[in-house]
């Protein structure tokens, strides 16, 4: 096996986008309604490199080299910062955690502060988990460097949905380019509450997909129709001819009677057990953005399939996402040949 | 010190009904004792000439939470109803008293007892004595009252001290910590949401224990299609409610909210478009009574915020004329009309002797160019924060002077 070093990633110029820059015009990622379809497409290939290089033994290219990036997560979370800390030190970046969640750091005035004082620090990007809605985009408007959403509230989750375009293209063998044109996607679970939900709805309907979203009333947003999507409250059916299964989490606090009765009743009505994921697609596959309740929205034969889970795969996909999305975002600052010529839009 | 006499000339008269006339206005000791074309100047008065422009009745904004003089100067405001939800609130006669006081001479204060202490929807706070220190009325705050029980012994007790009730329309079991109506935008951006329906099942609650405890209720804010049809049968059936609206509920919708405007959090949230133009319809066609301003200046910490972490509210005082115009200027009502939504109608409510040009009112009179264009800016505000959701929208309409009790305020 070779002993990889590979050169820093040049832009692709395959044709298949803009020159340059214009394959990606947005200075920051606060989520997946910002980009178009193009711009979806070419963060899924330039990930498709990194799924290689970090299959390697020696997983590492010094594209960041000397760029500092501040993963800023004011709500707990260890596998999507475990993953961007992953990605950012792969790339060669200084990564520095700062854990606001676990501090006594609040909303509020403090979140202003905060963005001040890490743009002072001159980060060269920053990575944002928050709790509340726009809560990236309002940091976005106040700092100097590129800002990726690493979930706000219950708005968007980009690098979740777009790690997860990967999978799925991946696992059907896709090659780059390629959209999920036609493809059925069933999204089970807390809709409501979920951003994973809303990012992926985003990026799997602008990729051609067909997606059935399928909840209990009381946790399914009003209108989602409007967002192209066709609702369901039974599972069984939303189950029927879909090639993905994408389950959610729900949280054990709405399961205690505010939004549904029992965690067993939830399995009851909405859980994947392998008899009702027999109502789908014979090879349809099954995913989940973790961390799983198993034995409630999944159960453990399904999550562990051999064949039909994606849910590891989804994790590697992930650190692969977050490098292409931290290369393409510092390439302007990099002074990319063909990235300084138009300025990225913010937010 | 009494000002000497005073008569306003060569203006044009907001009389209660009909177009604006040409005439003038004589005020002495305060109070207007003429008003007519014939009306001139006798010798000793001050005149002042007003060269075209409409002369009309001082607003009272009925609704405010907190006294920001420079903005209802600029507004043509010269009295408006407090909000109890101050701190501490307005639920002690001491309270009330220190309000009622706090705006004079040139503006006066009407304080909004609270209906219960603290505003908790508990216990009722002591409004008789609130009343004797000068609240004009009662009000619920920003909360709803959710124990029925609670709000039906509010309301006789109040129906027997000849109080308005003010309330906020808002079944809080369902708003929970809503900060937007649920639809399509609330559901795009993730912002915690409550059905439109939350306010009609409150609007129809009270309007039941209205018309069982006789008592005035008057709902200060009526912005969902649903709702304000439940208040339109219950004044055809003879009940003893009113409403009112500010101008966000007309003017805008929640594809406001896109991008996360945090100036566009409004308590009640901005509604789907649907609701924005049944609210018109209801101010044509009287079912709406009132037009507030909502006077909510709040500063960066309050609204520099994520958007469900904001405060709610908007700095109104100044556009709440101008943006009332709208409404005139479109057709939906007459001149009379738009200033008996800002002046006469409250000032009723409130049970004071102003907010009409008619002898015997007090001389609190706004000198109006309705066509004067102006810029709205964020930046450049009286109030004493630029919270407005209207910040660079131009619109027409501006006070050229305004007099309170007979004596100019410059």
């Amino acid at each position: 096996m070779q002993p990889s070093n590979p050169t820093p990633a040049e832009p692709r110029r395959t044709g298949r986008y803009p020159e340059g820059g214009l394959a990606f015009v947005h200075r920051d990622l606060t989520g997946i309604a910002q980009l178009a379809r193009h711009e979806i497409l070419y963060l899924l290939d330039e990930a498709e490199q990194w799924v290689e290089l970090n299959r390697q033994p020696h997983k590492r290219a010094e594209v960041l080299s000397g760029l500092t990036i501040i993963n800023a997560f004011f709500e707990n979370s260890t596998r999507t910062l475990l993953s961007f800390e992953i990605a950012g030190k792969r790339l060669g970046a200084d990564v520095v955690n700062m854990h606001a969640a676990t501090s006594s750091v609040k909303k509020g005035e403090t979140l202003i502060d905060t963005a001040m004082t890490l743009n002072a620090m001159r980060a060269d990007a920053i990575v944002i988990r928050h709790g509340s809605s726009g809560a990236v985009r309002l940091i976005a408007e106040m700092v100097d460097c590129p800002v990726l959403n690493a979930g706000d509230g219950q708005h968007e989750h980009p690098t979740q949905a777009l790690l997860d375009a990967l999978t799925i293209r991946q696992a059907l063998g896709l090659a780059p380019g390629s959209d999920l044109n036609g493809l059925k996607v069933t999204i089970c679970g807390d809709i409501l509450h979920s951003r994973v939900a809303r990012s992926n709805i985003l990026s799997l309907t602008a990729l051609g997909a067909d997606i059935r979203v399928c909840a209990p009333p009381a946790l399914m947003p009003a209108e989602i129709e409007a967002m192209g999507v066709q609702p369901f409250h039974d599972f069984d059916a939303a189950l029927k001819g879909a090639n993905i299964v994408m389950m959610l989490r729900l949280q054990q606090e709405r399961m205690q009677g505010q939004f549904i009765p029992s965690p067993r009743e939830y399995r009851h009505l909405y859980g994947l057990t392998l008899d009702r994921l027999a109502k789908a697609e014979p090879d349809a596959l099954v995913m989940h953005p973790g961390p799983m309740n198993r034995g409630v929205e999944i159960d453990s034969q399904v999550a562990d399939h051999p064949s039909r889970s994606l849910i590891t795969r989804q994790v590697e996909s992930g650190v692969a996402i977050r490098m292409a999305c931290l290369d393409v975002l510092t390439r302007r600052a990099r002074r990319l040949p063909g990235w300084t010529e138009i300025e990225g839009t913010r937010a | 010190m009494i000002p000497c006499p005073l008569t306003i000339t060569g203006g044009r008269l907001v009389l209660p009904s009909g177009a604006p006339v040409p005439g003038a206005v004589r005020c002495a000791d305060g109070h207007i004792v003429a008003v007519g074309a014939d009306v001139v100047p006798q010798n000793g008065d001050q005149v002042v000439d007003a060269k075209g422009a409409l002369i009309a009745p001082g607003l009272v904004d009925l609704g405010v939470f907190s006294v920001d003089k420079p903005a209802f100067h600029f507004g043509g405001i010269t009295r408006a109803a407090l909000m109890p939800d101050q701190g501490p609130p307005l639920d002690h006669p001491a309270r009330v008293r220190f309000a009622a006081q706090s705006g004079k001479p040139d503006m006066w204060v009407h304080p909004l007892a609270a209906a219960t202490l603290g505003l908790e929807g508990t216990h009722l706070a002591e409004l008789a004595l609130m009343r004797d220190a000068g609240a004009r009325a009662v009000a619920t705050g920003r909360q709803w009252i959710g124990d029925s029980g609670v709000m039906l012994r509010l309301l006789s007790y109040c129906a027997m001290l000849g109080l308005v009730v003010v309330t906020h329309a808002e079944d809080a079991g369902i708003t929970g910590s809503a900060v937007a109506t649920a639809g399509e935008m609330a559901t795009r951006l993730g912002l915690p949401s409550a059905p439109a329906e939350a306010e009609a099942l409150a609007v129809a609650r009270d309007i039941a224990l209205a018309e069982l405890s006789g008592a005035h209720v008057h709902f200060r804010q009526v912005t969902t299609a649903r709702a304000l049809d439940l208040v339109r049968a219950a004044k055809a059936k003879g009940i003893r409610v009113t409403a009112g609206v500010t101008p966000a509920h007309f003017m805008l919708s929640d594809l406001e909210l896109a991008d996360f405007r945090t100036f566009c959090r409004m308590s009640p949230p901005l509604r789907p478009d649907a609701d924005r133009k049944a609210v018109i319809a209801a101010i044509a066609d009287g079912t709406i009574d009132v037009i507030s301003s909502g006077h909510d200046p709040r500063g960066p910490e309050d609204k520099r915020l994520p958007f469900a972490d904001a405060e709610p509210g908007m700095a109104g005082a100044e556009t709440l004329l101008p943006l009332t115009l709208t409404l005139v200027r479109d057709g939906h009502i007459d001149m009379a009309r738009a200033f008996a939504l800002l002046a006469a109608n409250p000032a009723k409510l409130l049970g004071v002797a102003a907010g009409r040009l008619e002898t015997g009112a007090e001389a609190d009179i706004a000198l109006v160019d309705p066509e004067r264009p102006w810029i709205v800016k964020t930046d450049k505000m009286a109030a004493s924060a630029g919270n407005t959701p209207f910040d660079r929208r131009p619109v027409e309409g501006r006070v050229l002077g305004l007099f309170k009790g007979g004596a100019r305020i410059d």
